[in-house]
């Protein structure tokens, strides 16, 4: 019976995983021809305007710019799927190439960045929904209209300005401080420099990480800690609590067992939502930071039109999208009981 | 005629107080909260700003190309209330035409991304279960699966970078959206007892969509397009901040924090201006939201 559940439950995932990589397919699709359809020859624009005519046609031909469209694509499709994503414009290396030396930082700067988001939206949601109207509920209100108004990119240089450089407080740039050095072993500084013993470098990259991450994070922080507020007063005012007053359950208990658990239900399923703008956000702050991950990367392929490189970073975020919101909607049904049954 | 049915004159004087009355009520609750009144205002101010930026301006001629170096790098001060750049401009001038900008980048947006999302989603919905929607909601399926700034960079870098062209990369984003609020809203009334009704009056389906169905999610719909108006300022200034969007010397908002930004931190000024434009935007926009929002809630 259980073993059958479980399969069930197994197959949606497999489901939707699938689902999600046609899609993928189809955004690959998309990019690919936007960028094909529209004016511009990308052989005249990746070997400069002072090429010679016949390098730029030996360029199209070994591109197959001369073909009709799907026959490009096709090729190109079959390329991707055997991991060759072309040669990127901006540093003349395989776009693979890339993306392995630039995605660690990304994924330290987001995971950081989540932890943060989770942390801060669960203190401020649980301190306003716990005693609503009150002096700590309406600072708390306050805030949230403002942190959400204000974009990651302004919160970035806002804090920059303040806690890095007026009251140097925290580094303003990079992952980590001039002179230091941790050896590559997983790319994720605070990781590796645990696994070598250096603990010093540890302390640096996390200072390093503190206003990127926060900055990326308060929009989120802000917005989750609302629904988690509406959504506290909501369930404390059902009767199944008071119920459970009157039979002398302790309120504490009362309140973080019973109101608290599903309350973050839709709290988490706006988290999913989160993520996404975490991502795209991260490309304006890293590039704010100089923080040398693959947003940043992405963001100078765009400036230079280096097609490869974008379409290259494009899929790998959408890839990450996609993993993170079945992670999310996994820890969602686990926590929700009717979600795992009417699968 | 048998008596008691109301005379074609009268019936109308009695539709248009209804319809004064319910305005009223709106209205009502609209303003209970006081939060909604502030930010209504807001956008009034800031739009009657920007249709006025000409008279409303301290320094119109600021706006564009203007070179004074004799005032240049100046610090806010009465003459200059945000202070000046590097041009000497004046930064609060420059930002009032930055309002112009942005509410263009609303309108424009917004009157592409509504009607051809919510058409799609009615039509879709309407149509459910057959490959018509099947083909609508995978399209729109391809382009929600990406985080929704990622797919407006990555439109805006391959099209030339300028302010056109950062509305429609934000346009080609944002549609999925609303295709999918309509079509979960015609979905659930899709077999309510008035549209089969009319179905079996022989209404033309045109007419079953937009006068039948249309009405119903007209105050979600306009729910949604006021929340959505901070969120499109965002990703239009996130757009021309990284330089994919309009290029200077335009005075929007976007180009002009990362311009300025370039001056920090002994310059602060310069970016304070059009960053605190920005988000009065974005506020003003999520505080009418909320209003709205309450009023339907209501119903």
């Amino acid at each position: 019976m259980r073993s059958a559940m479980s399969r069930v439950v197994g197959n949606y995932y497999i489901r939707k995983l699938a689902v999600s990589i046609v899609t993928l397919f189809g955004i690959s699709l998309l990019i690919f021809t936007l960028a094909r359809v529209l004016p511009g020859d990308p052989a005249r624009l990746a070997l400069g305007p002072r090429a010679p005519e016949e390098v730029v046609e030996q360029y199209r031909r070994a591109l197959r710019l001369n073909e009709p469209l799907y026959v490009q694509y096709y090729y190109w499709l079959i390329d991707v799927l055997q991991g060759r994503l072309g040669i990127s414009l901006v540093t003349f290396r395989d776009v693979m190439v890339d993306i392995a030396e630039f995605l660690p930082a990304t994924v330290e700067l987001v995971i950081f960045t989540l932890f943060i988001d989770f942390v801060g939206a669960f203190a401020l949601g649980v301190l306003a929904g716990r005693k609503p109207n009150s002096l700590v509920d309406n600072t708390i209100r306050v805030f949230t209209y403002i942190a959400i108004a204000i974009p990651s990119f302004v919160w970035a240089i806002i804090l920059q300005l303040v806690i890095a450089n007026w009251l140097d407080l925290l580094p303003a740039y990079g992952r980590l401080s001039i002179g230091m050095s941790v050896p590559r072993i997983t790319g994720l500084i605070t990781i590796d420099s645990l696994l070598s013993g250096n603990f010093l470098a540890f302390a640096d990259a996390v200072r390093h990480l503190i206003i990127p991450s926060v900055s990326l994070a308060l929009g989120s922080i802000a917005q989750e800690a609302r629904i988690l507020r509406a959504n506290l007063i909501e369930n404390i005012g059902k009767d199944y609590i008071l119920n459970m007053h009157s039979h002398g359950v302790p309120s504490t208990i009362i309140f973080f067992k019973y109101a608290l658990k599903p309350s973050t239900i839709p709290t988490l399923t706006i988290m999913a939502l989160d993520t996404a703008s975490i991502l795209g956000n991260a490309f304006l702050v890293e590039l704010i930071f100089n923080w040398p991950g693959l947003s940043r990367y992405g963001v100078i392929a765009m400036l230079r039109k280096d097609l490869n490189a974008i379409v290259g970073v494009v899929l790998v975020i959408g890839l990450a999208y996609t993993v993170a919101s079945i992670v999310i909607d996994m820890i969602v049904s686990y926590l929700n009981p009717r979600a795992r049954q009417s699968r | 005629m048998a008596g008691g049915t109301v005379s074609g004159e009268a019936f109308e004087g009695l539709e248009r107080s209804v319809r004064r009355e319910n305005w009223r009520r709106i209205w009502y609750r609209f303003k209970r909260s006081r939060l909604s009144v502030v930010g209504l205002s807001m956008v009034v101010g800031l739009l009657f700003a920007a249709i006025f930026a000409d008279f409303v301006a301290p320094y119109p001629h600021h706006a564009g190309l203007y070179i004074g170096f004799r005032d240049a790098y100046k610090p806010p001060s009465l003459e200059h209330l945000l202070g000046t750049d590097m041009y000497g401009r004046d930064v609060l001038s420059r930002v009032i035409f930055g309002f112009r900008y942005a509410f263009l980048l609303i309108a424009i947006v917004l009157s592409l991304v509504v009607p051809t999302g919510v058409i799609l989603g009615l039509v879709a919905g309407y149509y459910r279960g057959t490959w018509v929607e099947t083909v609508i909601i995978r399209l729109s399926d391809i382009f929600i699966s990406l985080p929704p700034l990622v797919l407006a960079l990555s439109i805006a870098s391959i099209l030339e970078p300028n302010i056109y062209n950062a509305m429609l990369a934000v346009s080609l984003m944002w549609w999925p959206w609303y295709v999918r609020l309509s079509h979960s809203m015609t979905v659930s009334l899709r077999n309510e007892p008035f549209v089969l009704a009319a179905e079996l009056q022989g209404a033309r389906t045109i007419h079953i969509l937009l006068r039948e169905l249309l009405p119903i999610e007209l105050g979600t719909i306009l729910t949604k397009l006021t929340l959505d108006a901070g969120w499109v300022i965002l990703i239009g200034a996130a757009i021309s901040f990284v330089g994919l969007g309009a290029q200077p010397p335009t005075p929007d908002l976007g180009t002009m924090v990362s311009e300025y930004s370039k001056y920090l931190p002994d310059f602060w000024w310069m970016t304070l201006g059009p960053a605190s434009g920005i988000v009065l935007m974005i506020l003003a926009f999520n505080l009418l939201g909320d209003g709205i929002r309450d009023v339907f809630a209501g119903e």
